[in-house]
């Protein structure tokens, strides 16, 4: 064991030698910087759909959650401990390579992945909406009631609202989950940032350079989303 | 008017309201006093149905509100109430309060509506306060903005529940003296208060809560200067 030890220790350096040591090398990813970056569109409009899709049917699983007809709060619980209960990526996998099985439909990646995310998202989401709407004072109910507002309207005008507000920051939390996850479409082929980033690594045989270049940009981006939801949170707290 | 038959009120094994049995006139000012607990903020909140009496009916205009066939939203549009604590929308201006229900559940247009809610504004002295949150006014101009709001409605029962108590002491004045105008106006008013001294000026028949009953039903000057009932000398020499 100690002599096996320490010839790997001495043949270390060795291994490194051949493979060039710590020398890193970004002149020899420079020509592709430009297609690792068009990426960048891709995780975002793939992040912004799923996110704005994923918090509509978000909301209205919420509201089915706090309803009074047994069969949609059951319903309701029953998708959230399913999409929770189970891997993303597993989802992802189903929706993408079942879909040609099942129906017959050729899915594209990227629609798979927003499909998956969405439905994924909205899961999560639900329970913080529904937490979000559970705080807003009853009386703000009890107001709507006696002007004979509607349920629909008073729940789009008056509740909804005051439940976003409330919910804000866990809603960021939510997007930046979802932006960093959405890497996962990398796996079913669509060519966002983290896919553009090993295809170039594969191409080159270099690994390091272009993973950790993607890896600034995901961290700029999630970081100027938490500035971007920082100040819109204090514009928000001006009009209380 | 507003008629209720055995109305009873059960919180789990607590009987909040007993078999109460009474009627409210047309134009009639009825203030409901009794010590804490003797069921009045509960009786009043059952007359719009914000709580489901646990047995007996409530008749407003000859309509059976405990009927599951009737529309409560329409009875509820020509019943105006003011709460304790204002239940204001606290994202919408002063005059988005005062318009919404005529707006959206009147369906007026919107030039109809604000001519409207300006003029109550005016009539409870808050004209300049149009265009501010309610998170900027203080709680005598928050309640009377609650008034105006109800009243956009143009109901012809205003309930109020203890309109005055959440109210720093020299604001309480000024939301009487709205009501004051108010009872004046020929409208039909229930009011649960516990000022003794507004209840004797303004109101026109007294109801003497004590323990789920009507303990005591008689004009003002009457349940003031000669109270028939043990309980009600008892509570009139504590509050006097």
């Amino acid at each position: 064991m100690t002599l096996n030890f320490f010839e790997i220790a001495f043949s270390f350096p060795e291994i490194l030698g051949q493979s060039g040591g710590l020398t890193l090398d970004f002149s020899k990813i420079v020509p592709n910087v430009p297609f690792i970056l068009q990426g960048i569109w891709v995780t975002l409009a793939f992040t912004l759909v799923s996110a704005i899709i994923g918090f509509s049917w978000g909301t209205v699983l919420s509201i089915f959650k706090i309803s009074n007809i047994k069969p949609l709060k059951w319903f309701a619980d029953f998708y959230t401990s399913l999409f929770r209960g189970t891997p993303l990526i597993l989802q992802l996998a189903l929706v993408y390579f079942s879909t040609p099985q099942l129906i017959g439909y050729a899915i594209p990646p990227f629609q798979a992945g927003v499909i998956t995310f969405s439905l994924n998202s909205a899961a999560y989401t639900s329970e913080t909406i529904r937490g979000g709407i559970m705080a807003v004072d009853r009386g703000q109910r009890e107001a709507a009631m006696t002007l004979g507002v509607k349920y629909p309207l008073m729940m789009w005008d008056i509740i909804l609202p005051q439940a976003f507000k409330n919910i804000l920051p866990s809603l960021v939390n939510e997007s930046i989950a979802l932006l960093k996850e959405s890497s996962l479409v990398s796996t079913v082929g669509a060519l966002d940032l983290m896919r553009r980033g090993q295809i170039v690594a594969a191409e080159k045989f270099i690994y390091f350079e272009p993973l950790i270049l993607v890896g600034i940009v995901y961290y700029v981006m999630v970081t100027g989303f938490t500035w971007l939801a920082e100040y819109l949170e204090r514009r928000m707290r001006l009009s209380d | 008017m507003i008629r209720t038959e055995f109305l009873s009120k059960s919180f789990g094994k607590l009987h909040v309201l007993k078999d109460i049995s009474t009627e409210i006139k047309q134009g009639e000012v009825v203030a409901m006093i009794g010590p804490s607990g003797s069921g009045k903020s509960t009786f009043l909140r059952c007359l719009n149905l914000l709580e489901v009496p646990t047995r007996g009916r409530v008749y407003i205009n000859g309509v059976d509100l405990t009927d599951p066939k009737t529309d409560v939203r329409k009875v509820r549009q020509n019943m105006g109430m003011v709460f304790q604590h204002f239940n204001l929308f606290p994202h919408k201006t002063v005059l988005e309060n005062v318009i919404y229900g005529p707006c959206k559940v009147k369906g007026s247009p919107k030039g109809e509506a604000t001519e409207l809610g300006l003029k109550l504004l005016a009539q409870v002295g808050l004209a300049d306060k149009a265009g501010a949150y309610p998170s900027r006014l203080s709680g005598g101009q928050k309640q009377r903005v609650a008034i105006a709001r109800s009243m956009a409605m143009q109901p012809e029962i205003m309930l109020f529940d203890e309109p005055t108590s959440a109210l720093d002491p020299e604001m309480v004045k000024e939301v009487l003296d709205v009501m004051k105008g108010l009872a004046q106006t020929g409208i039909t008013m229930a009011i649960v208060t516990h000022e003794m001294g507004f209840a004797r000026e303004v109101a026109n028949r007294i109801l003497f809560l004590e323990g789920g009953h009507i303990a005591e039903d008689a004009p003002p000057e009457i349940f003031f200067s000669t109270p028939k009932s043990e309980r009600a000398c008892q509570f009139l020499e504590k509050v006097l």
